[in-house]
């Protein structure tokens, strides 16, 4: 095939697919987010035989795909898994400040959560393993969303420190 | 085939589409009496993501439809789906490499807003079409005016499809819209894009339906009652949808001749017993018997108004309560004509059950832009 | 209702009422489409007032929308030919809705549009207007009202509508 000789042709042509997405929160998220608005309350369920325990609540395990109907609450408190600092925004322009997120494990739980890690801006202030607990919104903020949930916030647990080897300085 | 099951087709589901699938998935296993652990791969069968709004939809559902830690297929051809999961299905069990098969499809339109009709006008070509603001409703009316003024078909004519499948709907505890209707209650509701009547369009639903196969062995091991995937068939039309003739959808009766070869069907109007062709609008269903070769070219109205596809007719044709009465969660909607196959033969179609004992039943779906063929036969034979 | 099929439906009045948690979000779904070779120059002659078609030698069809090759042959189509801007209404429709359904007063009327010069059965969709909803027909012969040249920017709108043809068919 030869190319056309008129440049003038060739040309783009712009468009858009204009929807919004509105989710359900589902059978199972209703009790999750209705726990969470009003008593602050984090629940999962558990599959006994499968040994897990699912945060948010699932209606049924992935493993064995039972209905799941036991209900266990979650203490605020857990295991940092992994993190990241995130300087830019999702159309890559740089961030004021770089944004923390990270997975933890909440204690009793075998699925691993993701927030925002609040008050932390350097690498050197995270370790992997660190103790954090969850900083839930009070209750006249609370909707019933994911972001009821302020953050994860590291604290202070002193057998952590002492076993770690120090590998930067100036914590 | 040995299990089959869905959930209820609904405007608008609390489930989420994860819980929607799973809810299929466990009710098609309950019914095969298989576990999990003895399905050896998934094929699932979702419609764009852009309904769901959940990027790499099928990957994101498998959790619910015991996809994880298995093999894992996706497939997608618009409304075809529903049964081209099916033929994707037999591939994985026929080529001898696994001896059973999960199929899921699942759809949960409610969440497109503000219509999930945004999410198809992409479907017209952006450059040549979609200047002229086009509808959906606008393909199929443009078809069904070419299919009614090639053979001199009447609106009242195609009215009675409507009537038919929502009152066959009536039997079927799933439904979204069954009703008791009339032709001049289906004349009577508004003119959406002329000569197409509000009543005569399937709704957007959400739902999911699901179905296990198995290899010859197992089956008859596990299931007392099992139902053989005699043929399948699919093919694919042009997409430059102005530029052929609309009246007779070509795409159908090649999809057709494949199953029906493959099924060592030779005389379809003689030798399938019952149909569930696709019936997303009331004239396309009259439109696709013609292309499954059940009615000549022109002559579906004629049967149809003759009494041949009532419930009780010589070939019973969508005693499901099809899209119009069921609903129409696209992916789903094909799913849930071929359970329908599968409890009609086995005799477990409760108040639809048709009368005699209907051996062998044909499922066609269809989707895309007037562009795709599913077929499916099934019956209680196993194939020469 | 009935037990034997899973699934809890929602309303209006659930999801009203406040209890129901639901998220929304709006992705930024922009695009560029790049218009190729067939469809560019296809652009370009629209904004000289001319259609454009390309012949395949293979089938001898005269293909609009044009296309560098031929879906059906497989092979690269040969030549640019001019076709005209009137042609016969293969199939119309009376729109009485907008694609996110709201009422409009006065209808639509989209058609497939077989174009004189192209192959028979070669259509493309357009919109037709001056006249009255119920006298459209299949068959009808129709010819394209253009913007001014002025006003022309290279799209299939440069075609405002089509209109019935005062001539008699050859």
């Amino acid at each position: 095939m030869k190319p056309s000789a008129r440049i003038e042709d060739h040309r783009t042509w712009p468009g858009a697919i204009p929807i919004t997405s509105t989710y359900t929160a589902g059978v199972a998220g209703q009790i999750f987010f209705d726990a969470l608005k009003q008593s602050g309350k984090l629940i999962a369920t558990r599959c006994r035989p499968c040994k897990q325990v699912y945060l948010p609540a699932r209606l049924f395990c992935e493993r064995c795909l039972d209905a799941l109907t036991e209900q266990v609450e979650i203490k605020p408190t857990g295991r940092l898994i992994s993190y990241t600092l995130c300087q830019v925004d999702r159309d890559r322009r740089p961030l004021r400040r770089p944004q923390a997120l990270a997975l933890v494990q909440l204690d009793g739980a075998n699925t691993v959560l993701l927030h925002y890690l609040l008050d932390v801006t350097r690498p050197e202030q995270i370790s992997i393993g660190a103790r954090v607990e969850v900083v839930i919104k009070p209750k006249r903020r609370r909707i019933g969303s994911i972001l009821d949930i302020e953050g994860f916030r590291l604290v202070h647990d002193p057998e952590f420190s002492s076993k770690r080897t120090p590998r930067r300085k100036g914590r | 085939m040995i299990g089959a099951g869905m959930t209820r087709f609904m405007h608008r589901a609390l489930e989420t589409p994860k819980e929607l699938a799973w809810h299929a998935a466990n009710a098609a296993l309950a019914s095969s009496q298989l576990k999990l652990k003895q399905i050896d791969c998934v094929v699932l069968g979702t419609a764009p993501d852009a309904f769901d709004g959940v990027h790499m939809k099928s990957e994101y559902l498998a959790d619910g439809c015991g996809g994880r830690g298995k093999p894992f297929l996706r497939c997608y051809v618009g409304g075809g789906t529903g049964v081209y999961a099916v033929a994707q299905a037999y591939f994985q069990v026929a080529s001898g490499m696994f001896d059973t098969a999960l199929v899921v499809c699942e759809e949960k339109m409610s969440s497109c807003q503000p219509h999930p009709q945004a999410a198809f006008l992409t479907i017209f070509d952006p450059i040549t079409e979609q200047p002229l603001k086009p509808n959906l409703l606008w393909i199929f009316a443009l078809e069904q005016t070419r299919y009614m003024e090639t053979y001199g078909i009447t609106i009242e004519e195609i009215a009675r499809v409507a009537v038919k499948n929502k009152r066959n709907a009536l039997n079927h505890p799933a439904a979204q819209l069954a009703a008791e209707l009339t032709v001049e209650d289906v004349l009577g509701s508004e003119i959406m894009a002329w000569p197409v009547h509000r009543l005569m369009v399937s709704p957007t639903s959400d739902g999911a339906a699901a179905i296990v196969i198995a290899a010859e062995e197992v089956a008859r091991r596990v299931s007392d009652k099992p139902i053989w995937i005699q043929g399948i068939g699919w093919s694919l039309d042009s997409a430059y949808w102005t530029n052929r003739d609309l009246a007779y959808p070509e795409y159908v009766e090649k999809a057709a001749w494949m199953a029906y070869d493959m099924a060592g069907v030779k005389e379809p109007r003689k030798e399938i017993h019952f149909a569930e062709p696709y019936d997303p609008f009331a004239y396309k269903e009259l439109h696709h018997l013609e292309g499954l070769q059940l009615a000549p070219k022109g002559q579906a109205p004629r049967l149809l108004a003759d009494g041949v596809f009532e419930r009780d007719g010589d070939l019973p044709v969508t005693p499901s309560g099809g899209l119009l009465g069921v609903g129409n969660p696209i992916a789903a909607a094909g799913m849930m004509k071929i359970c329908e196959l599968f409890w009609q033969t086995r005799g477990e179609a409760g108040k639809r059950q048709l009368p005699g004992k209907p051996e062998r039943g044909v499922a066609q779906a269809w989707g895309d832009l007037m562009q795709v063929g599913t077929v499916v036969v099934m019956g209680t034979k196993k194939p020469d | 209702m009935n037990d034997k099929y899973a699934g809890t439906p929602l309303g209006e009045r659930e999801l009203n009422r406040g209890k129901i948690f639901v998220n929304s979000y709006t992705p930024k779904l922009h695009y560029q489409w790049d218009t190729g070779e067939g469809i560019g120059r296809y652009l370009g002659e629209l904004k000289r007032g001319r259609l454009i078609a390309r012949r395949c030698d293979g089938c001898q069809r005269i293909l609009i929308p044009p296309r560098m090759f031929c879906e059906r042959c497989f092979r690269p189509t040969d030549e640019w030919i001019y076709v005209n801007d009137t042609g016969k209404v293969l199939t119309f429709s009376l729109c009485y809705v907008t694609w996110n359904v709201r009422r409009l007063k006065q209808p639509l009327i989209p058609a497939v549009i077989e174009i004189d010069g192209a192959s028979a059965g070669m259509g493309i969709l357009h919109l037709l207007k001056k006249v009255p909803p119920k006298k459209v027909r299949v068959g009808m012969r129709v010819r394209a009202v253009w913007r001014p040249p002025a006003e022309r920017r290279g799209s299939i709108t440069d075609i405002l509508y089509w209109r019935p043809a005062t001539e008699e068919r050859e």
